[in-house]
């Protein structure tokens, strides 16, 4: 043990000796770890927020009846199916603002405890062990969970007011509660909701349900029963995002690896000495891996809990727009506040732990296999250096092969990532080569000395710069290809937002009656051009959750709805009742193409129905599908429009908006003009990429870091090469301007090979990652002045990586400089 | 102390195995001091490297205190050369990131055998005593042998070996180290085992052999 300590000491004293060194090991630990736990914390916490949804009422799995069109039904129905036998629970769902906190939409949920199906859990708490007196007695309870009233700064016992003015039952805090949610009795809710004698649902037991029921005749066309998992589960639906965010900072994890593998293989360089004095001194071989492999792991562990409180931070930031995002693609409500687990900062430190091994552990073991008297010998070390690149070129060759192999025969999101990464990584282990290669290559052309020791010294310098350019050409190639995507998604957006949203103005109606009066009423405006109701079902299709829509044959949509394919005369088909129109993602998800047969179970049998066109739909999680409305009801009798689009001089929109709103009491979400809704999925978009930008401008960050962090370990032992041109004549300042030149030599470089391979990562994100995940597949645009901003923040971070050691050069005193021959032996 | 049979060494080459020590047969007496003496090439730094257990040879043995090499395993090696030996390069090998008291303590914490009175001793007798905060870098290369003498004795080692430890220094330098060393050995039961080229350096010593193309061709006794 004592040989242990001693050696552990004497290795630990170069860290002493060599502060910068140290920090910037630590620095990569701690930049690796924090975006990789910040993202996992985003993570966890929506994933937290998603358990806790689907445990509001579970236990039982229970089958859910809700109305076709997805909106509410009378509470009469509720009546005749009990009635009629049917064990079924009412449920109301809506969602309301409190006054004062009008930026915070909360969801309401009724519930009528006393018929809720036997086994039900609410909110992960059997309904044995829940105090139902006083959740049902005046004044009642909302149930409410620490997160949400932490958000809306509410004390547990208040009463808060909605904008409305209706007073809250006393709030009572749960808390395995789902974050935003208040769940109150049925009543109150009907109550705060104003929608009196009115239902969102009826909870059906899994053992009722087991018999596959039908609905009595008078129901059935209007309400349908999804049995337990038909319900399109939150994280399913939303796995390819998470899976996205955990791309991206498993990509910041790894530019921060490199700067821990330079930083360790730079430390254990510089101590080549060291370990052969250790070795004569008679520390075993084994003893010195093991105090090495010790140092490693305290490092990593100092770099780990930096790098997990700073994720936490990162995470902290970033959780309001991530939480907006889910909000708007998903209508997933995920806890503002960040409640973490033990487990999660035990897994934060236990992964830069790992980390750190796996960055270091290539050094070490050269380390440890070299013979100990090559041990000091530069020209060892250089020569397994060497046999490392070409170890490292056949590796990338491998990684080449296995990324073909995942484009070619790949047909899932994981194999797209698997494409992903493996060309990322081959092209940063072929970078040294292709550098050095074109160094190489250059050099017979060089005639002035100068020029000739320019060329050559550079390529000397690549392998210990070589992890540092590799982090920076990742870095780059990710923020070209990510932003070329997100540009070029934005474009295709809005210009498909513009093409879509053609009508003025949005209105979906309270209940059915409704609907009637509105369609009445607007008859008779003559500012109204054109009134197109749509139908709206929600079913499964092969398992996956779709809203089939049934629309008028207008000229509205034949000159504004966007097609991707169209087989001739596909709206007259469409028209005619036969045709189908279908998202892009639905049509990849099922594989249909133009001119194939989609059948759907509907109340009268199947209707089977030919795939006439197939449009794009971004951002829709579900699928969605397009039919005729005559013929959407003839399957479907009796059912009602459930939204309008009204075409109407823009001019007019304003008034009639009010006009409406005023007649039938229709709030902001039922009654939505174009500009708001294109203003509303802007901003949607927007948030969506704020997570993916920040984390994409910290990974080129970190990346800088590695540069600045490589060039200032460089630079210490650069003066050895330099002495000897100032001893020639050349003059400090013409060295400082030579090195720069080198370093910005180097990331030209680097930069030139990373744009093309950022344009194959936009191709890749575009035609297969995004179709993988989401369904839609993107043109691949280019833009040229977003490929120069890149070049010059690349160009940029070089120049700032590169100042701090060029200074430190260029204020070198003459007397260090001669040291340099002093030291010569 | 130090007793070698019959040993051979030879380094790889492209054109064929390049011998380097064509049957070597050494003895050095406890408390004695030979000089190792020979042109570059000849194999005298192979010898030292051998004798010192931080190579391995082709044939022969090489026995210290009753102990063959040739038959400890790479640990027990180490463990032996953190007791048995002290070892002093032409280049110092000095710890550069730890004081100079640390490295005079080094080897013999290593070894679980500080003695801080020894140290104590030691660090006056080689002017060391002002010296102790400084780092190897802050030393001439004069003070710089100094520790690194004192950090191979400092565990009152068996055998010292040293290769060319006057080699960098100058002559006063070089004649005030080798006083310091004959001096500390005169009190002490090491022995010593020293590369040099310099006649004059070897002719301190109590014997010296020639070493020329890796057969020792000549020896003789004070």
């Amino acid at each position: 043990m004592a040989v242990l300590y001693w050696t552990l000491s004497a290795l630990c004293s170069h860290w002493r000796r060599h502060p910068v060194q140290f920090f910037s090991l630590l620095t990569g630990l701690w930049l690796a770890t924090s975006l990789w736990t910040g993202v996992q914390a985003l993570n966890s916490q929506a994933r937290d927020s998603y358990a806790r949804a689907s445990q509001l009422i579970a236990g039982d799995a229970h089958s859910r009846i809700g109305a076709r069109s997805g909106g509410r039904f009378s509470q009469q129905v509720f009546v005749d199916l009990r009635l009629a036998g049917w064990p079924v629970s009412p449920l109301l769902q809506g969602s309301l603002r409190l006054r004062g906190q009008a930026e915070q939409r909360l969801q309401v949920l009724g519930i009528e405890p006393l018929t809720l199906p036997r086994g039900t859990r609410l909110a992960g708490q059997a309904l044995a062990d829940l105090d139902l007196v006083a959740f049902l007695d005046q004044p009642g309870r909302t149930w409410i969970a620490a997160d949400t009233l932490k958000a809306l700064d509410l004390a547990e016992g208040e009463q808060p007011l909605t904008v409305g003015g209706q007073a809250l039952p006393p709030l009572y805090l749960h808390p395995q509660l789902a974050p935003g949610v208040l769940l109150v009795d049925i009543g109150v809710a009907q109550r705060l909701l104003d929608a009196p004698l009115q239902l969102s649902g009826l909870l059906l037991s899994r053992d009722f349900a087991a018999g596959m029921p039908r609905l009595p005749s008078a129901l059935d066309g209007q309400l349908r029963i999804s049995r337990a998992g038909d319900e399109a589960d939150l994280a399913r639906l939303t796995e390819s995002f998470h899976l996205n965010l955990t791309a991206l900072g498993l990509l910041a994890f790894v530019v921060g690896l490199f700067i821990v593998n330079a930083a360790i293989g730079l430390a254990l360089e510089q101590r080549r000495p060291l370990l052969r004095t250790l070795r004569a001194c008679g520390v075993s071989a084994r003893c010195l891996l093991a105090a090495l492999a010790l140092e490693l792991c305290g490092l990593a562990l100092l770099g780990g809990v930096l790098g997990v409180i700073s994720g936490y931070g990162l995470a902290s930031l970033l959780l309001p727009d991530v939480a907006a995002s889910l909000r708007g693609l998903y209508g997933a409500e995920v806890a503002g506040q960040l409640n973490l687990s033990p487990q999660w900062w035990l897994s934060g430190l236990a992964i830069s732990l790992l980390g750190a091994l796996l960055a270091g552990a290539g050094s070490l073991l050269r380390a440890a296999h070299l013979p100990l008297l090559a041990l000091a010998q530069p020209e060892a070390w250089h020569q397994a250096q060497a046999l490392w690149l070409r170890r490292q070129a056949w590796l990338a060759g491998a990684l080449l092969v296995l990324a073909l192999l995942a484009l070619v025969f790949g047909a899932s999101l994981a194999m797209g990532f698997v494409l992903l990464a493996c060309l990322l990584l081959a092209a940063a282990l072929l970078l040294p080569v292709c550098v050095s290669g074109l160094l190489a290559w250059w050099l017979p052309y060089c005639r002035a000395p100068l020029a000739q020791w320019f060329v050559a010294d550079s390529r000397q310098q690549l392998p210990r710069l070589a992890l540092a350019l590799m982090a920076l050409l990742l870095a780059l190639a990710a923020n070209i290809g990510v932003g070329s995507m997100t540009e070029g998604f934005r474009q295709t957006f809005i210009g498909w937002l513009d093409q879509r949203l053609a009508a003025e103005l949005y209105l979906r109606p309270e209940s059915p009656q409704q609907g009637r009066a509105i369609e009445a009423w607007l008859a008779e405006r003559a500012e109204v051009s054109a009134l197109l109701p749509s139908w709206r079902v929600e079913l499964p299709v092969q398992g996956w959750p779709v809203e089939l829509t049934g629309i008028l044959d207008h000229p509205t949509y034949r000159q504004h709805w966007p097609l991707l394919e169209a087989a001739p005369g596909a709206w007259e088909r469409l028209a005619g009742g036969a045709g189908l129109m279908l998202s892009e993602q639905l049509a990849r998800r099922l594989q249909l193409g133009l001119g194939e047969e989609l059948s759907l179970v509907t109340p009268q049998g199947d209707w089977r129905l030919t795939v006439v066109a197939i449009y794009a739909d971004y951002g829709n999680p579900k699928g969605h599908l397009l039919v005729n409305a005559a013929a959407l009801q003839r399957y479907w009798p009796g059912l009602r429009p459930g939204s309008y689009s009204l075409r109407l001089p823009p001019a007019a929109v304003p008034a009639l908006k009010q006009a409406l709103q005023a007649r039938f009491a229709l709030d902001e979400r039922k009654l939505v003009d174009q500009s708001e809704l294109k203003a509303w999925s802007g901003r949607v978009f927007d948030r969506t990429f704020v997570a993916t930008s920040a984390l994409n401008s910290l990974t080129l960050g970190v990346a800088g870091v590695a540069l600045f962090i490589s060039l200032l370990t460089l630079s210490q032992s650069r003066l050895g090469q330099l002495a000897p041109l100032w001893a020639l004549g050349v003059g400090r300042r013409q060295l400082v301007l030579l090195s720069l030149g080198q370093t910005l030599l180097l990331a030209l470089i680097t930069l030139l090979l990373a744009i093309p391979l950022g344009l194959l990562l936009a191709w890749c994100l575009v035609a297969v990652i995004n179709v993988q995940a989401f369904g839609w597949r993107l043109p691949l645009h280019v833009f040229p002045w977003q490929l120069l901003q890149s070049a010059a923040l690349a160009l940029l971070a070089t120049l700032l990586a590169a100042a701090w050691p060029l200074w430190t050069l260029y204020r070198v005193s003459p007397a260090e400089l001669l040291r340099t021959f002093a030291n010569e032996n | 102390m130090l007793k070698i049979q019959g040993l051979y060494k030879s380094y790889p080459t492209p054109q064929g195995p390049l011998p380097v020590l064509q049957g070597i047969d050494l003895e050095l007496a406890g408390g004695s001091s030979l000089a190792l003496m020979g042109e570059s090439g000849s194999g005298k730094s192979t010898l030292l490297h051998l004798v010192a257990g931080l190579d391995q040879a082709d044939a022969g043995s090489i026995e210290v205190a009753g102990k063959r090499l040739d038959q400890l395993t790479e640990s027990q090696l180490a463990a032996w050369r953190r007791g048995s030996i002290g070892l002093i390069f032409q280049q110092f090998n000095l710890i550069s990131s730890l004081r100079v008291e640390d490295n005079l303590a080094f080897q013999a914490r290593l070894a679980g055998r500080h003695d801080p009175q020894w140290q104590a001793e030691l660090t006056q007798r080689l002017g060391l005593t002002q010296l102790l905060d400084r780092y190897p870098e802050q030393l001439s290369g004069g003070q710089q042998q100094r520790v690194a003498l004192g950090r191979a004795l400092a565990a009152r080692p068996a055998l010292l070996l040293a290769d060319e430890p006057t080699g960098s220094l100058d002559e006063s330098s070089s004649d005030e180290v080798l006083e310091l060393l004959l001096q500390l050995l005169a009190t002490s039961a090491t022995s010593l085992l020293m590369v040099t080229h310099s006649p004059r350096v070897a002719a301190r010593l109590q014997r010296r052999v020639q070493l020329r193309s890796g057969r020792l061709v000549d020896q003789d006794n004070s």
